[in-house]
């Protein structure tokens, strides 16, 4: 089956006074129709820069140094070449096609217009639905978001909590059924029992809508909540790729096995936790060969001087390692 | 029994917004024994962060008494406060803006040893200095004297903080969310870290996080308070509260939490609230500030009575299902 969205070789850099910030390097992999996909990373790592990648949200200091992004919203459809859109065409294919919610839901409105106004504006922009019939596609919206359309749609964004709010910013990505959803960090800045309400409305919303879902998060346990397949990011670069529960119960990265290894859980032994040594790169000044070797346990000769490139083990499970045999 | 080194006594903190009137704070009694890790968890709004401010001698209380090793703060001489505002250090949650950044690490961490008087002369500080910073791990010492606070990773600030708290010798901190902000990969390293300090100095911690599994891996042998709207509802020895929590609210935090396991986090049973609307501080629920959520309310008496802290095995929890 062709896949929502293939990634080939995307290489994106900013400028910046010491030289090039290696943000995204030689990226290749697939977003599969209706899967949720959930790169993993630290900060840095190059999550949200490729996720404003595919929006074409980039900065101006960014740049694009070449890669492809090919988007298909049907099997049926024509491929859409992203990174040569333009104009029109471009802002149709956001939200239409691909829709990113933020992780700060709060900055993502205009604080002086009501959420009616701010669903009109983006229907008005698409030229979709208006007045009685937008109202009602935003209250089935809002419904499958878990919210009370009365209380919200006439409410200014500061009238709701972040909770709501980022449930009404799910629904405004939803509104003009894109095929391919971005969430950068959803809730981060979200509360416990906040945080299991909205995992819990996008783990429904998945099974009742047809769209794939990007997942990009730092927190390892809401990719194992929700993910059909995880992506480890390091350094700009994808560096071990499977199904979720070969991921967590045989990571072949050294990475993504420091990664699982160092976060506490409630059920785990205080032993078996260890924390990665040093600290993540310096992306203008990447170290040689594989760039996780400064901080890698398995680090030989042959990983400081040659970068792995991803392999493939059979099943999906691609890793990028010299020595995953022994990880 | 040893004096204890921290004691609350019925302590509450009110504020003004806007002509209201807001409890933060509503009557905590709470004791941290010498070298004991203490964590309080809760939602954003609980009151934790208010807590440790008091403790730390930042906020005074509203009402009820803070003690440090048995003498109250508010009977103390200035100079017994200021010694006082010495033995207790406060670790902030961002090291991005906590860390002055037109100044290089070896001014920010000289000012205070030199404004105590902790050195007399400019080789002394210099010497110290160095062996705060080994302190902390940033080895070797001299590679980051020279340096500004950007040129560090959030790691590394954020032991340039610690090792700041340390310049005035404190024995007991309060670290509020300060390993939140810092990568995944090296928070176990800086959690260690003041774990070493406990195990060396004898020093005792006041640990506020909202991620419970990070308190039960600090505490271990301490124990976790859970707040829940500016009362402190559950408080027990650190495993015991997450392998067995008593409160509703403790409980139902537990099983929202995902965790980094597909099979346990998809397969753990779910505890559904009664109502998922946050109360507002302004317009606090009456009797338990948790009966219009509760999973678990048995009526009348949830609505009209605060519930009291009650022994419970070996915890204290506040809820009328413990008799």
């Amino acid at each position: 089956m062709l896949p929502t969205l293939a990634v080939h070789n995307l290489t994106i850099e900013y400028a910046a006074r010491r030289g090039a910030v290696q943000a995204v390097r030689n990226v290749t992999f697939d977003v599969r129709r209706g899967e949720v996909l959930s790169l993993i990373g630290e900060s840095g790592s190059g999550k949200t820069t490729f996720g404003l990648g595919v929006m074409r949200l980039l900065p101006t200091t960014a740049r694009i140094r070449h890669g492809t992004l090919i988007y298909r919203r049907d099997q049926a459809s024509e491929p859409v070449d992203v990174l040569k859109l333009n104009g029109r065409a471009l802002r149709e294919f956001r939200w239409k096609q691909v829709a990113m919610v933020f992780q700060s839901a709060l900055n993502s409105f205009n604080p002086v217009l009501r959420i009616s106004d701010q669903f009109a504006d983006t229907a008005r922009a698409h030229g979709y639905l208006q007045g009685n019939h937008l109202a009602q596609r935003a209250a089935q919206l809002f419904e499958r978001v878990r919210l009370d359309p009365e209380r919200v749609w006439r409410a200014f964004p500061h009238e709701l909590s972040g909770g709501m709010r980022q449930r009404v910013m799910i629904a405004l990505a939803l509104l003009l059924e894109p095929r391919l959803l971005i969430l950068d960090e959803p809730t981060t800045a979200l509360d416990v029992l906040t945080q299991r309400n909205i995992m819990d409305v996008l783990k429904e919303l998945r099974h009742q809508l047809d769209f794939a879902l990007l997942f990009i998060s730092h927190d390892l346990s809401l990719a194992a909540d929700i993910a059909d397949r995880v992506a480890t990011m390091y350094a700009g670069k994808i560096v071990e790729i499977g199904d979720v529960f070969t991921i967590f119960q045989s990571p072949r990265h050294p990475y993504t096995l420091g990664l699982i290894r160092a976060v506490p859980t409630l059920t785990g032994d205080r032993k078996d936790l260890t924390s990665i040594p040093g600290s993540p790169p310096d992306l203008i000044d990447l170290p040689t060969g594989c760039k996780f070797h400064p901080r890698c346990p398995l680090a030989d000769a042959r990983c400081r001087r040659e970068e792995p490139e991803l392999e493939d083990l059979g099943n999906g499970h691609q890793v990028a390692c010299w020595n995953w045999g022994i990880a | 029994m040893p004096t204890p080194i921290i004691t609350l006594t019925h302590v509450s903190r009110t504020f003004n917004v806007k002509r209201h009137l807001i409890k933060a704070v509503d009557d905590v009694s709470l004791t941290i024994e010498e070298g004991e890790i203490v964590c309080l968890v809760g939602e954003s709004g609980c009151g934790k962060t208010t807590t440790g401010k008091m403790i730390a001698g930042l906020l005074p209380p509203s009402a009820g008494t803070i003690a440090f090793r048995g003498q109250p703060l508010n009977q103390m001489t200035r100079e017994d406060f200021r010694k006082y505002r010495l033995s207790v250090q406060m670790v902030h949650q961002d090291p991005y803006a906590s860390l002055n950044p037109t100044h290089t690490i070896y001014d920010i961490i000289a000012a205070p040893l030199r404004h105590h008087q902790f050195t007399r002369s400019d080789a002394e500080t210099r010497a110290r200095v160095r062996e705060l910073l080994t302190l902390v791990d940033l080895t070797p010492p001299d590679d980051f004297l020279d340096k500004f606070p950007h040129q560090l990773s959030g790691g590394q600030r954020q032991r340039v903080s610690i090792a700041r708290a340390l310049t005035v010798q404190p024995s007991f901190i309060v670290a509020d969310e300060a390993v939140s902000m810092v990568d995944v990969s090296i928070r176990i390293g800086l959690l260690n870290l003041l774990t070493r300090f406990r195990d060396q100095f004898g020093m005792s911690f006041l640990f506020i996080t909202h991620d419970l599994a990070l308190a039960k891996y600090f505490a271990w042998e301490g124990r976790i308070g859970v707040m829940y709207l500016g009362r402190l509802v559950e408080l027990a020895p650190a495993r015991d509260l997450v392998a067995r929590p008593q409160h509703p609210y403790t409980q139902v935090l537990l099983s929202a939490i995902p965790e980094a396991d597909p099979q346990v986090t998809r397969h753990k049973p779910r505890i559904e609230l009664r109502s998922m609307d946050v109360p507002s501080l302004l317009r606090l629920p009456s009797g338990c500030a948790f009966h219009p959520r509760c999973p678990r309310f048995i009526g009348e008496v949830c609505e009209r009575v605060v519930p009291e802290l009650a022994q419970a095995n070996n915890a204290l929890v506040a809820c009328h299902l413990i008799k």
